[in-house]
């Protein structure tokens, strides 16, 4: 049973590996990335890893997978074109090499651990309370570490992301177009059918009467 | 399932990022196989945890997840900061770093 659940997982976290690097629209490699987590949680929870798990579908794929649904839809991510460079034939061709060797690298070590299935269940591994208490307790550091980075990382996203002080050229000669208005727009002197004159800019100028 | 079997599949994802970030062009895109990468390495990560029998390495994954948000924050606001500026959402096209 857990190795039927590990080839279905194991494919699906692949299969949306493979289709963030293929497809072409940005917004379905988003998608497929979003496939890949949840697979990716399901060989967690079959490795026992429960916390790492739940944290990985709700952070990933719940909020940093809507923070790229909204920077696609802003920045407009339409289809793009393949690389000109000789990349799109070597960078396969490396990544191949590169699985090879890790493969080798891992399994042709002389670990005895990694044939067996892994040291003998204990009740509560993985469990919330356990990760919690190693992180307030040995883990300490990295914590409090961890902490700081996630409000640099935030502060640094909102000065990178906000409005420069002044505007664009273009914004400003947007900006020109909507003046503020005349102070008598809006009044009921306007609604009454009367206009002001406009070529002196005056509010205070003499009111004309329209024809209607 | 033997450990070997999963750190199989996290060579691959993590072939499969590299690889990514060698052809795409869309800095997007590339901050996602990044994503793919890191989360290659969580899985090894979470494996060795297992064959242990310990729960560092399932910590550890956690903080690369942290890690990993505040990059994809830091990047996301960059693309958001590079197409205010007009510029092209593009690396082949930014070459301005390149030296």
């Amino acid at each position: 049973m857990s190795a039927v659940l590990f080839f279905i997982a194991a494919i699906g976290a692949v299969t949306g590996a493979i289709g963030v690097v293929m497809l072409r629209n940005q917004f379905y490699s988003v998608l497929a990335l979003v496939f890949h987590l949840v697979s990716l949680a399901a060989l967690f929870l079959l490795l026992r890893a429960e916390f790492v798990a739940a944290a990985q579908v709700i952070v990933y794929a719940g909020a940093v997978m809507v923070l790229y649904v909204f920077v696609v839809a802003y920045v407009g991510g339409g289809e793009e074109m393949p690389t000109r460079s000789g990349l799109r034939i070597i960078g396969p061709l490396l990544a191949l090499a590169l699985a090879v060797e890790l493969c080798v690298a891992m399994l042709g070590t002389a670990l005895k651990g990694i044939s067996g299935k892994g040291a003998p269940y204990l009740p509560g591994f993985g469990t919330p309370e356990h990760i919690g208490k190693l992180f307030l307790t040995k883990y300490l550091f990295p914590f409090e570490v961890a902490s700081l980075l996630l409000l640099v990382a935030a502060i640094g996203a909102i000065v990178l992301a906000r409005r420069r002080r002044g505007l664009d050229p273009d914004e400003e000669a947007q900006a020109r177009v909507h003046r503020p208005l005349p102070a008598w727009v809006g009044s009921m002197a306007e609604a009454g059918g009367i206009h002001f004159e406009e070529a002196d800019g005056s509010p205070e100028s003499e009111p004309v009467r329209s024809q209607g | 399932m033997a450990i070997g079997w999963y750190l199989v599949v996290s060579a691959l994802i993590f072939a499969i990022g590299a690889a990514g970030v060698l052809v795409r062009r869309s800095p997007l895109v590339i901050l996602l196989c990044l994503e793919l990468m890191l989360n290659a390495a969580n899985l090894a990560l979470v494996a060795f945890s297992r064959m242990w029998g310990g729960e560092d390495g399932q910590v550890f994954a956690l903080i690369v997840m942290v890690v990993a948000a505040c990059e994809v924050t830091v990047g996301l606001g960059l693309i958001v900061a590079m197409h205010r500026r007009r510029l092209p959402i593009d690396v082949d096209d930014l070459r301005e770093l390149q030296g």
